[in-house]
């Protein structure tokens, strides 16, 4: 992705970072005093392998895990000592498998993402009503609006998550594995209204990802994590190189230009493929 | 609650649809506890016709129509209301914080718990009144920490907590058994009058604390409303959208055992009024609603209609209102059992 800052859309005025983060379960550390300062206005893909710690990282940023030392800062004080529902107008997250209850319908889920905007006698109004249209509008949910959830395809329900998420009209969105349990043709339909929604509203993306040639492809920053610690950051032009992917992965792999886009694209290498003698 | 409950197309992209439904649903419930109420105040050993009825109520009827009206058949039928209201709330806020349809207080035995202590303060400390509902309270709060305690694991998950709650709506039941086996006839008779649910004997003095402490705990729940819609949709995306979820679940438990309380010291643990009314108003608001105020209208209307049944079904023979109830609940509860099972999805 280019290097510059996407002409044209609004600059955001929140950030997002974290200083000396350590995150846990139960006395078990998963993260170990992680620092990291979100791009604002950009998309941040944090890439690992299986329990690095990248799901629990996004947890502890989105307030949901408490840190066992450090502290989160949203817009440079501590998200803990800010209200929630504050917190909940500026950040959103999407979480990986979430769950409706039964029977419920596209445009009754999408409106619940205005919660945060509504006051304690919730009241609908007319504003509610926009961004509810607005967000189906931009994710192609609007035919689905008087649909129950549980009928949709696996592309439409998540969709109408991040619809959810768009309602909630907040700067900065993080997302736990978008992508996941999708096939490849709405994996790329997830990730281009992200990147749509980034471009247009100069929305703060970061998310989690499975797959590194996406994240090469659809994040202006990359953040790679083994065993709870970053162990490479910035531009995936600047980062993805065969030491790495053999640094967290613990692969071979060969890195070559991708030939749709120009980005960085890994080949995995296993045992069985040590690749062909040039 | 499944898509058979779809929402009528509004053509309106917004919840503003499904707010329309839960008003209208809800003000089609008010009507017909407003109908059946006239229908009941007809009905008795005294005959009464409409025209005396709005004359005892507004107090230009003679002095034994306006004593049967005013001071036998109205209590009865706003008792009953009430006490419904209460217990279709309840049932609404437990099934919704364990996101399981069998998660009521009559079945996870916070009703039994409040039985267990009824009968305890009636039967072996000679209660009545006021200290009574106080130690009924008391049984609901003991029987739903026992619950939260046993099943909670870092959070409640849905099926442990019903699990754990059949075992103490059984501990309950026991207690009531030994208590009763203990006594003299005649107070194991009017204690077993009282744990069917009856409204027999309502009057104004017992019915004005019920009805206050009843809109205080009802509209503590509706102020819930926004905050367990979002939890419904899990603990992650909840906080994420700004709900400190263990407090409102905390909060909708306590408020869901204080009206179970109420409606039980009031009238016994009426069957299954709990279990049933949340579901049908779900599925009358359909889209997959909350629908607590429907829920609780729904469950006025029903314990109206089980009494008026329970009263005038049999001739010169007056039910408590729980048989009446248990008979319509009990093959529900075996659907849903059923059903559950098949769907593969009891919690």
């Amino acid at each position: 992705m280019d290097e510059t800052a996407p002409s044209g859309a609004p600059t955001p005025a929140h950030t997002l970072a974290a200083r000396g983060l350590t995150l846990g379960y139960d006395g078990r550390e998963v993260v170990h005093g992680i620092d990291i300062e979100v791009p604002p206005g950009r998309i941040t893909a944090i890439v690992g392998p299986n329990a690095c710690g990248k799901s629990t990282l996004l947890r502890g940023l989105s307030r949901l895990l408490a840190p066992e030392a450090g502290e989160v800062l949203l817009d440079g004080r501590d998200i803990r000592s800010q209200r929630t529902r504050d917190v909940a107008t500026v950040l959103g997250l999407l979480p990986q498998n979430p769950t409706a209850p039964d029977g419920v319908s596209v445009a009754d889920l999408i409106g619940r993402g205005r919660y945060p905007h509504q006051g304690w006698f919730r009241r609908w109004s007319a504003a509610d009503d926009a961004a509810v249209a607005d967000a189906m509008l931009a994710t192609a949910v609007t035919d689905l609006a008087d649909r129950p959830i549980d009928e949709l395809s696996g592309g439409q329900r998540q969709r109408v998550w991040i619809a959810m998420a768009l309602a909630q009209e907040t700067d900065i969105l993080l997302l736990d594995e978008p992508t996941t349990f999708l096939d490849v043709s709405h994996q790329i339909e997830v990730l281009d209204l992200l990147l749509d929604l980034n471009r247009q509203r100069g929305t703060t993306i970061v998310m989690v990802l499975h797959d590194l040639n996406m994240a090469c492809r659809y994040a202006d920053h990359l953040v790679a994590m083994r065993d709870g610690l970053i162990v490479a950051e910035g531009a995936p032009e600047n980062v993805v190189t065969t030491e790495l992917v053999s640094r967290v992965f613990g692969i071979g792999s060969l890195v070559t230009a991708d030939p749709v886009t120009g980005d960085r694209m890994v080949v995995p290498m296993g045992r069985h493929h040590r690749g062909v003698e040039e | 609650m499944s898509g058979s409950g779809r929402a009528s197309s509004s053509g309106r992209a917004s919840g503003s649809g499904v707010a329309r439904r839960v008003w209208v649903v809800g003000l089609a419930a008010a009507l017909a506890i407003v109908v059946v109420a006239g229908v009941a105040l007809c009905l008795g050993d005294v005959a009464v016709s409409p025209a005396q009825i709005v004359a005892a109520l507004t107090g230009n009827a003679d002095r034994l129509t306006s004593f049967v009206i005013v001071d036998l058949r109205l209590p009865r039928i706003v008792t009953s209301i009430v006490v419904g209201l209460c217990l279709g709330l309840s049932g609404a806020l437990f099934q919704t914080i364990a996101r399981n349809p069998l998660a009521s207080p009559d079945i996870i035995g916070v009703t039994a718990g409040a039985s267990a202590a009824g009968v305890i303060g009636v039967v072996v400390l000679g209660l009545s009144g006021l200290a009574l509902s106080g130690v009924v309270l008391l049984g609901a709060i003991a029987a739903a920490v026992a619950i939260y305690v046993l099943a909670w694991r870092g959070g409640i998950a849905g099926y442990r907590f019903v699990l754990i709650g059949i075992g103490i709506a059984a501990l309950g039941t026991g207690v009531v058994s030994v208590v009763l086996t203990r006594t003299s006839i005649t107070d194991a008779q009017s204690a077993l009058v009282w744990l069917s649910g009856s409204v027999n004997g309502a009057d104004w003095g017992r019915f004005l604390p019920l009805a206050a402490s009843a809109a205080v705990f009802t509209a503590a729940a509706l102020v819930l409303h926004g905050p367990l819609s979002v939890l419904e949709l899990g603990d992650d995306l909840a906080s994420g959208l700004g709900v400190r979820a263990e407090r409102t679940r905390a909060a909708a438990i306590g408020i869901g055992v204080v009206l179970a309380a109420i409606a039980v010291s009031a009238a016994g643990p009426v069957a299954f009024v709990a279990l049933v009314s949340a579901p049908i108003a779900r599925r009358l608001v359909g889209g997959g609603a909350l629908a607590l105020a429907p829920s609780a209208l729904i469950g006025g209307l029903m314990v109206l209609v089980a009494d008026v049944v329970a009263q005038f079904a049999v001739p010169s023979l007056v039910f408590p209102v729980g048989v009446v109830t248990g008979i319509v609940g009990a093959p529900y509860l075996l659907w849903l059992l059923t059903r559950t099972n098949r769907v593969g999805r009891g919690g």
